[in-house]
């Protein structure tokens, strides 16, 4: 990944963009912490917050147009929040609250404001702020020019002189009664100060004899403010197509940044966006949200309560997008979201030395796409991690237990011990070619036989098989030339036996084939049943059994397979209650991507997850998915086992099968649909493969989250006995043996039975060496 | 008498099968990824087979193998 690709991707994550009423602020209030420090009762917090964006609190707390009001996300169900009158209740609230303004040291330019009012004052207070020597020139008695339309009701005076008291803190000099261009020339101005902002208030008449603009005002630059004469800046209301105070403000502040970089002498236009008022980016799904009228003001006058506040602060939703965090484990587990991710990914794969913390990060996800599906600008943190995969494998940098286990499973499936790719029995070509795929048979070998005979029996022209894995575990975990090895070897059988259309039952084959196969014509076995009629008799369910469907995350965008399923399922009379997120809004069961192998915890949590989110009997369509939700307590059915006549029930007793059990699975439906249906037999076992082992049920479990095979034990025993090297514990009796077939040391505790059955007692294993010599 | 002393006294529960000798602590190195690490373990005095506890393999050695795969 690029410096440039990471910033791309960053960029499509919006999560930290600001909340709608932030970005319409033209001072960018962060309005959301003020309800949030509200809604916690925390209203110092709340009022630090709204004084450090605003100059004067007091006034616009009172009088602000709330710009944020007409854009707030809870106005989609209720009413938008009430944020001038939570700002005003935070002041009173914290009345005691004492102000700290810290100003710069004092600097030698000096700075005159023509105009009084708010965004005069404005500029005034931040270019105090920052040190600068500033004259104000008001030609009233008073500051606050148009403020003082309002009444004493709706904005008392004392607020105005406390708010504007402000000024003298950052030693602004103030000169009230002084007209510039009467009592003053504007040439002597130019003349004793460094800049001058002309903030003139609505349509003035002065014009200094600068060039005005087409509505006959002072013409000054959109961005800088900056007028036709250097030094000279003009804004505020005379340019403003609607007044609004805030935009006063705002026009204040603008003009006040140009000035203090033209007196720095740096650029005025760069890096200027987001000043003012834009749209965010940030999504706010509000759908769902339970709508809340505004919470009513006893007092109209004396503004919200306390109690009144923090109610009406609670029903501010703190806008944030977490669209995908919110959907999936993976995202949710790690604690951020994806732009930190992205960055998390793309550091662990520049990293030269030290620890590479995002391994985990990039090896947990599921790659299945659900985040690109519910994420507004279509970021995909799948995309992202499988990259990172193939960069870390390139790099020699991938960490070996991630992904072994199931690699040598997909080795296993592909070899000669459990492959074949056939014509029907008594044909010499295939019009269809029934391709299981390795955990169909590994979990369901009989269904398959009997799905194999109703394919031959309902359709012309040959239905050949094949059973191979397509290579989706070395594509899932990065391993781009073993996936390519493993799919030519795939594509160089099918074409031999005349590129005949795939049947594919499983939904990952499906999803390979179709992005690496194009070439091939691919169906769904269950469109296919869908086509061909239900085989007799059908009578699993009667139509009260209500079931929910859990789609396949590999064939997420695929409708017609989604349709055919549920056809199948209406015809075989059960009623479908759809899950909340299903169809293309599908989630992963925790084996895509081989998440299972690279993090079960986190997988079991994901399986969690997902079945808890409805108490009907699932119905799934994919054997891993089944088999996960099953070993997880949940009454999952497969789809094949209720088409081939099985009861609910039935179904869902079926005990998901060991990781040994899969392997056994495949390699004896290999074995006995080569001898039933074509009269071969297979070759003889390997010496090992003899060995008979009797597993406590207990320590079966353990096996499997040790990712230990018996045929890994069978191997230590067939050295160990072989090579007489293993151990004896003299308390029981027990022999203990270590052996390291590849890259694995595994340890077995065992002891043989009379009828020379192995006891198997205990097995572990590690990938550390040992150097030992065994003399 | 110290706890060492007091297991030195009882009977050994491992005994290399192939010489039958009990095993005796001594030096070896593990290694992983390149990194290699002296330990001391229980061996055969006779033909030099080890032993590795279920505790070690499951927990320091898995401990360490993780580290080292991320580095």
């Amino acid at each position: 990944m690029e410096q440039d690709g990471l910033r791309n991707l960053e960029d499509l994550c919006i999560q930290d963009h600001p909340p709608a009423c932030v970005a319409a602020c033209p001072i960018h209030v962060n309005s959301r912490a003020v309800a949030g420090e509200i809604a916690r009762g925390d209203f110092a917090a709340a009022a630090k917050i709204l004084k450090k964006a605003v100059p004067f609190p007091g006034i616009t707390s009172r009088i602000c147009d709330q710009p944020c009001q007409t854009v707030c996300k809870r106005g989609e169900a209720g009413a938008p929040v009430s944020i001038r009158a939570l700002e005003r209740a935070c002041l009173d609230q914290a009345a005691q609250l004492q102000d700290t303004i810290l100003t710069l040291p004092k600097k030698e330019k000096r700075v005159a404001i023509v105009g009084g009012g708010l965004s005069g004052l404005t500029a005034a207070f931040d270019l105090g702020k920052k040190g600068y020597e500033v004259v104000v020139f008001e030609k009233d008695k008073q500051l606050g020019g148009s403020l003082w339309r309002f009444s004493e009701e709706e904005l008392p005076r004392q607020v105005i002189a406390t708010d504007v008291a402000v000024l003298e803190k950052v030693g602004v000099e103030i000169r009230l009664g002084i007209t510039v261009g009467k009592d003053t020339s504007f040439a002597d101005l130019l003349g004793e100060f460094d800049a001058v902002y002309l903030a003139l208030g609505g349509e003035p008449k002065e014009t200094f004899a600068l060039p005005l603009d087409q509505h006959g005002f002072i013409g000054a630059d959109p961005v800088t403010f900056a007028t036709a004469t250097e030094g000279v800046f003009a804004g505020g209301g005379m340019h403003q197509k609607k007044h609004s105070h805030i935009q006063s403000i705002a026009d204040g502040r603008r003009a006040a940044t140009s000035i203090d970089r033209y007196l720095q002498n740096v650029s005025l236009r760069a890096s200027r966006t987001n000043e003012g008022s834009f749209t965010t980016r940030l999504y706010t799904n509000t759908e769902g949200l339970e709508p809340l009228p505004t919470t009513p003001m006893a007092d109209a006058a004396g503004g919200y309560s306390a109690e009144e506040a923090i109610a009406e602060a609670r029903r501010c939703i703190q806008c944030e997008c977490l669209e995908c965090v919110k959907v999936c484990e993976y995202l949710n587990s790690f604690g951020s979201y994806p732009k930190t991710y992205v960055r998390q990914v793309y550091n662990n794969l520049s990293i030269v030395m030290g620890r590479r913390h995002a391994n985990t990060l990039i090896n947990s996800c599921s790659l299945c796409g659900l985040c690109q599906e519910v994420c507004p600008e279509d970021l995909h943190m799948g995309l992202v991690c499988k990259k990172a995969r193939e960069t870390l494998v390139s790099q020699g940098k991938m960490p070996p237990s991630a992904h072994e286990f199931p690699l040598r499973d997909m080795l296993f499936s592909n070899s000669e011990t459990c492959s074949l790719a056939h014509h029907e029995p008594g044909k010499e070509a295939s019009k269809f070619l029934f391709f299981p795929g390795c955990q169909f048979t590994g979990s369901i070998p009989q269904q398959i036989k009997k799905v194999y005979a109703i394919l031959r029996e309902k359709l012309t022209g040959g239905v050949g098989l094949m059973l191979r894995c397509c290579g989706a575990p070395a594509d899932w975990s990065g391993r781009t030339e073993l996936f390519q090895e493993t799919l030519g070897e795939c594509r160089r059988l099918w074409e031999q036996m005349g590129s005949p259309q795939l049947i594919l039952s499983c939904s990952t084959c499906y999803e390979i084939f179709r992005t690496h196969l194009p070439e091939a014509s691919i169906i769904s076995l269950w469109e296919v049943l869908d086509r061909l009629g239900l085989p007799e008799p059908s009578n699993a369910a009667s139509s009260a059994t209500v079931v929910t469907i859990h789609d396949t995350c590999s064939t997420r965008y695929e409708k017609s397979i989604h349709s055919s399923v549920r056809t199948i399922l209406g015809r075989l009379g059960f009623s479908i209650e759809e899950l909340p997120l299903s169809r293309e809004r599908t989630v992963c069961c925790g084996y895509g991507g081989l998440m299972f192998f690279a993090n079960p915890e986190l997988a079991k949590r994901a399986i969690q997850r997902r079945i808890e989110q409805s108490p009907a009997d699932y119905v799934a369509y994919c054997a891993m998915c089944r088999d996960y939700f099953a070993s997880r307590g949940k009454r999952t059915l497969h789809l094949l086992d209720l088409i081939l006549g099985a009861s609910a029930d039935d179904a869902a007793a079926r005990k998901a099968p060991s990781y040994s059990e899969r392997q056994e699975n495949r390699a004896r439906l290999k074995q006995s649909i080569l001898k039933e249906l074509w009269g071969e037999t297979v070759t003889e076992k390997e010496r090992y493969e003899t060995i008979r082992l009797r597993v406590a049920e207990d320590l079966r479990e353990v096996l499997e989250q040790r990712q230990i095979l018996d045929d890994d034990i069978r191997k230590v025993i067939e050295y160990a006995e072989r090579t007489g090297s293993r151990l004896l514990n003299r308390q029981n009796g027990h022999l203990l043996a270590h052996h390291k077939p590849a890259s694995v040391t595994y340890w077995v505790e065992y002891t043989f039975d009379p009828d020379g059955v192995v006891m198997v007692y205990n097995a572990y294993c590690h990938r550390m060496e040992i150097a030992e010599d065994i003399q | 008498m110290s706890e060492k002393e007091i297991d030195a006294l009882a009977e050994p529960t491992w005994w290399c099968s192939r010489c039958f000798v009990p095993l005796e602590m001594g030096k070896g190195n593990i290694s992983y990824l390149g990194s290699v690490f002296p330990v001391e373990l229980l061996r055969c005095p006779s033909c030099g087979q080890v032993f590795i506890p279920e505790d070690m393999a499951t927990g320091k050695m898995a401990e360490v193998e993780k580290i080292l795969e991320d580095k």
